[in-house]
């Protein structure tokens, strides 16, 4: 039975968040003895809970609370991530790669870019590394420790063809956090589908059946569902004293706590950040660089669906079934720094395709009639798919601000949360959406739809670590410059954004703050 | 969602659909292909044009009317808790039945208009309020619909199946070796 701790303890670490960053530094400070209460929003699912339905499980995971997105972002839903207990790990796809060393050090490499806000990391891929490590031997991912790759589904296939015609060197079945055979207590992949809807056996690594269970085994990890944090209260000393939550009753409590950690993904945790300001921190909490809640990244991404000549019946097996690696690199000559990476992804179901190639593509026949069935919907099941996903330019107009009137349900101001492209996101862009039908005509298809950003699911850098307190949030540890016992354990904390989905370094990073906070604890330099 | 709608049977085609009222509600039936479809809140009139701009809006040959009626049934069953909704759909489809040729507007019923003209009155109003909500809701009902989805190749839950695993993954035959 998992422990329970008493409001009044002040020796516990509190977690605000209990998805890939919060859910792995809780579990990792458990093994090693710290005492932890992880606050979560939403609620505790189980396996059974999790359907083969697109739109029962949307309702279901995602964070749907008022949002506003301005810019390029969909005004009424600008993110799709999650609310639930292991956060958006309940939906993402699993695909695990690692930064490329130049990455790390995005200002050195790329240089001035104008409106960029670049910074270097102050941590490096050798540094890395061994963390890297860890969290692959976590989460099972293949292609690394000797875990056989997945096999490749119709839809991996028609990409493969295409890249092998065009000469990519560097494409396979990816590093992806699913079983492909038993192992960690779960069942290897059945190639279900429906990935993003949650994994409905658990062959795909989620927080919600790995790290909670293992972490309230030890006796030291308490998780409250439904458990809303409003404010971070401190003392006269500037540091963090706990926590004012909403508990599943709709009762308002406060936690106390020796050390503060954030992973509320990056809308939310700046926005508590700012929504703990006091006489002290007029302009929120460790905001004295300004930079709480600036340089919101989500990468940039594009969607290119093709018809190809033959039936590929896409939903069938993993939806990041591939990847074409070839395009990472940093070469300026194309037009634009950085890299992106080309994986496999079909649509979410007939509905939301039939209604997003039409709202979404300037190649579709219109969004309805005749034209529009015949070519776009009766051709389903020939249809293949790929995301591209890149590494996008931090600029400080990017971010979350609070609304000055409209309130939350809790009476939090509501987040308003903007993005506007950057001139090298959009030669990106264009660069990967002409590669990606490429690697389609190459297969046959005659026909091609590239549809822009959906709902940002990849969402970093709004209280970014740097070297100098003046130019980010957070030191190294993810400790914030300004309270040395509040820390940013979740993809906020990115320097900058790197080409490859971020779950693998959010983990990574909460492995290598768990070793450092507990160093820090027993040390009692917090 | 789809509980609800196959609690009724509808089936039958519209073009030769009989019509009976009774007080606010109506029923299309027809004895030919034999489907029926009752509204209790939109009248007999708005149930059968909202059917033909379903129809016009996502038109499949091998498609029956049925799963159009669906679409109009389920409209109806959101209508009967949202007045603001039911007024929307009643004045969209007045709205639809005006005909307008060059200085001369003329009132013909929607339902009664030639396919053509149905078009051209569609593409007037097309991304108004009235025509996005009917143009959602046929998205929903008709791709929604696992019945119509299966016919296009999108097979829905594959978990109580064992997944694809050993049904068809990787079972491409057509990319040259």
């Amino acid at each position: 039975m998992a422990k329970t701790f008493d409001k009044n303890d002040d020796s516990v670490v509190v977690i605000v968040g209990s998805g890939a960053g919060g859910g792995t530094l809780g579990n990792e400070l458990a093994q090693k003895g710290v005492n932890v209460v992880c606050l979560e929003a939403g609620k505790r699912f189980t396996l059974d809970d999790i359907e083969n339905d697109w739109n029962t499980m949307f309702g279901r995971l995602s964070w749907l609370d008022a949002r506003k997105g301005t810019g390029d972002l969909l005004a009424g839903l600008p993110l799709w991530v999650c609310k639930t207990v292991g956060g958006t790990t309940v939906h993402w796809a699993g695909a695990s790669l690692r930064f490329k060393e130049h990455e790390f050090k995005a200002k050195s490499a790329y240089g001035n870019i104008a409106d960029a806000n670049l910074l270097d990391w102050p941590l490096d891929l050798h540094e890395m590394e061994r963390f890297y490590s860890m969290a692959e031997d976590k989460m099972g991912t293949t292609g690394t420790h000797g875990i056989p790759r997945l096999p490749g589904n119709n839809n991996f296939q028609v990409m493969e063809y295409g890249a092998n015609a065009l000469g990519y060197k560097e494409c396979h079945t990816g590093n992806m956090s699913i079983n492909s055979e038993p192992r960690d207590g779960r069942p290897g992949c059945h190639q279900i589908g429906f990935c993003m809807a949650g994994c409905a056996i658990g062959a795909k690594w989620s927080i919600l059946y790995t790290e909670i269970p293992k972490a309230e085994a030890t006796g030291h990890f308490e998780l409250r569902p439904e458990s809303m944090v409003l404010k971070i209260n401190h003392g006269k000393d500037g540091k963090a004293t706990g926590v004012v939550y909403v508990d599943a009753d709709g009762n308002t409590q406060e936690q106390k706590a020796r050390v503060v950690a954030i992973a509320g993904n990056a809308v939310e945790t700046p926005r508590l950040l700012l929504n703990s300001e006091s006489s002290m921190f007029p302009d929120g909490m460790a905001n004295s660089s300004g930079q709480v809640g600036k340089n919101f990244m989500r990468h940039t991404t594009a969607t290119v669906y093709a018809t190809m000549p033959g039936a590929v019946y896409w939903d069938r097996g993993t939806q990041m079934a591939g990847i074409i690696m070839d395009e990472v690199h940093n070469n300026p000559n194309r037009g634009f720094v950085g890299g992106y990476y080309m994986q496999t992804l079909p649509g979410f179901g007939l509905a939301w395709y039939s209604g997003n190639v039409g709202g979404m593509s300037k190649d579709s026949p219109g969004k309805w009639g005749r034209n529009y069935t015949r070519e776009v919907v009766e051709n389903y099941r020939n249809m293949a798919g790929m995301w591209l996903v890149g590494e996008d330019m931090p600029q400080e107009k990017n971010g979350v601000t609070l609304h000055e009137s409209e309130k939350d349900q809790h009476g939090l101001a509501v987040p308003i949360v903007n993005f506007e492209d950057h001139a090298n996101d959009v030669a990106m862009r264009n660069h990967a959406f002409i590669a990606g039908s490429n690697v389609y005509q190459a297969g046959g298809s005659k026909k091609q739809y590239q549809l822009g950003p959906f709902p940002s699911t990849h969402n970093m850098g709004t209280c970014r670590m740097s070297k100098n307190a003046r130019d980010g949030v957070c030191n190294s540890t993810g400790a914030t410059h300004d309270v040395p016992n509040v820390f940013i354990s979740d993809g906020s904390q990115f320097t900058t954004g790197a080409a490859c989905n971020p779950t693998l370094t959010i983990v990574s990073l909460a492995i290598r703050q768990a070793e450092n906070m507990a160093n820090m604890l027993s040390q009692n330099t917090i | 969602m789809t509980k609800k709608v196959s609690r009724r049977t509808f089936i039958q085609g519209s073009a030769t659909a009989g019509v009976v009222v009774a007080g606010s509600s109506s029923v299309i039936l027809n004895t030919k292909e034999s489907w029926a479809l009752s509204t209790e809140t939109l009248s007999a009139d708005t149930a059968q044009s909202l059917l033909v701009m379903a129809r016009h809006l996502y038109p499949h040959d091998f498609l029956g009317d049925q799963y159009y009626a669906e679409i109009v049934s389920g409209l109806d069953e959101q209508a009967k808790n949202d007045s603001a909704l039911a007024e929307k759909l009643e004045n969209g489809v007045k709205d639809l039945s005006k005909v307008i040729e060059g200085d001369r507007t003329y009132h013909l019923a929607f339902k009664d208009q030639s396919s053509g003209l149905q078009l051209e009155n569609l593409k007037r109003i097309d991304g108004d309020d009235f025509f996005e909500t009917v143009r959602g809701a046929t998205l929903n009902g008709l791709y929604g619909n696992p019945r119509v989805a299966a016919m296009f190749g999108f097979e829905g839950s594959s978990v109580e199946h064992g997944g694809y695993i050993n049904r068809g993954f990787d079972d491409i035959g057509w990319l040259p070796k």
